[in-house]
């Protein structure tokens, strides 16, 4: 079929709100695009396994140290199904990891700032999760059905981990003045992260209008963000913590909160791999690679014997 | 790229009730097949979603072409009296 024909078709599935599925045709740009950012969320979930992980050892109790672990797992998995549904567009899971290790491929931002203290995990969940969720809630709708798929599997598991955190920002801000303090801390260090890892403003992403007429996304960034500080604020309310943020304001006429301005010139230091964490999360990744690479010859050749054998190990 | 030390993909079905048929539900990378149904396990069924997995060797499936969708399926299209709603039955009567 000649190509023109071919776009018609790809065009009026996205208007009718079909999947485009991984045998159709698609126009190049489209699978570029999905390539980078469904690789970049694998990435992302990977990535993130790290700040969290450095507090594991470290749980104040069983219980915490199971919650975590098992939402560190899930973390794991996320990338997996991620991982999974890049390469239906034909790039190789090698390519993706060889990408992030060279610094090529990008993860988000968030991850590259530090867990410094317990009450950090209750932040990253209540407040790095639920951005996350802010933003998969809408790709479920994508229009690349593997992705959309893949979303509506981690969404199910997302919710425990945002309630885990506030969990123990709970605790926190109900325990002693110490702790209260901590929780206020970790609420200070991650608020203004959390909202730009929901992405530059829509002013300064070229790319969104392109990719809300592909029904890749659903809805600008601004408008992600509009949504997380409006859920947010009532719930640091409850918790009795104050949101650093001195021009947070309701706004009555448009039914959302006002508030000031991140420092997007942070952002893009921290994108451009300048961030406190960008050297050290690169690093355990590559040592992670690295030290697992007899496992992987092991288990190949292991493979490789049963199925000369005739054990038919595929 | 050439390298490719990720073994095989396998496509993961999962069986979510006993009676229900397998539903595809991703893919996993292993070696074997011992190794790619406990992989799935993990990856795919960590809060009990399954009572059993089926593991394929992506190569291994053959799938219908989207370009021939419409002609593909076309056999179908005229053949209403295949659905019980073609037929006229008498008001009342009953168990039919
Ligand atoms: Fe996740
Ligand atoms: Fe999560």
């Amino acid at each position: 079929m000649e190509t023109i024909k071919l776009q018609e078709i790809f065009d009026a599935k996205i208007e009718k709100g079909d999947t485009i599925e991984p045998k159709d045709w698609m126009p190049e740009n489209y699978r570029k695009t999905l390539i980078r950012q469904i690789s970049q969320h694998a990435h992302s979930e990977i990535v993130g396994m790290l700040p969290e992980g450095n507090w594991i050892t470290r749980a104040p109790s069983l219980r915490r140290k199971m919650v975590l672990l098992a939402k560190v797992q899930d973390e794991g998995g996320h990338g997996l199904y991620l991982y999974s549904a890049a390469e239906t567009m034909g790039i190789s899971r090698d390519e993706m990891i060889d990408q992030l290790h060279s610094g090529k491929a990008k993860y988000s931002s968030i991850f590259n700032y530090p867990t410094l203290s317990w009450a950090d995990i209750g932040a990253i969940g209540w407040l790095v999760d639920g951005a996350a969720i802010m933003n998969q809630v809408m790709l479920q709708r994508t229009s690349y059905g593997p992705y959309a798929r893949a979303m509506v599997r981690i969404c199910k598991e997302e919710s425990f981990h945002q309630r885990q955190g506030y969990e123990i920002m709970t605790v926190l801000a109900k325990g002693t003045p110490e702790q209260k303090e901590l929780a206020q801390d970790a609420l200070n260090r991650f608020w203004w992260p959390s909202l730009m890892m929901l992405g530059p403003t829509d002013k300064e992403s070229p790319n969104t209008e392109q990719s809300v007429k592909w029904k890749i996304k659903r809805e600008t960034n601004d408008e992600v963000r509009q949504k997380f500080v409006d859920r947010t604020v009532p719930q640091a309310d409850i918790l009795g913590l104050k949101i650093p943020d001195k021009d947070l304001k309701w706004n009555e006429a448009k039914n959302g909160y006002d508030f000031g301005e991140a420092n997007w010139e942070e952002f893009f230091n921290v994108v451009k791999g300048n961030g406190p964490c960008n050297k050290e999360r690169l690093s355990a990744r590559v040592k992670a690679h690295e030290n697992g690479a007899w496992v992987r010859e092991a288990a190949a050749a292991y493979a490789a014997r049963e199925s000369k054998r005739g054990n038919n190990g595929n | 790229m050439t390298k490719e030390n990720q073994g095989i993909l396998w496509e993961v079905f999962v069986q979510t009730k006993p009676g229900l048929p397998h539903k595809h539900c991703g893919s996993v990378h292993a070696p074997d097949k011992e190794m790619a149904i406990q992989n799935a396990r993990d990856v795919y069924t960590r809060r009990s979603e399954g009572t059993s997995i089926w593991v394929v060797p992506a190569e291994a499936i053959t799938a219908s072409s989207p370009e021939d969708m419409g002609s593909f399926f076309e056999p179908a299209n005229d053949k209403v009296y295949r659905h019980p709603t073609f037929y006229h039955v008498p008001e009342g009567v009953k168990y039919l």
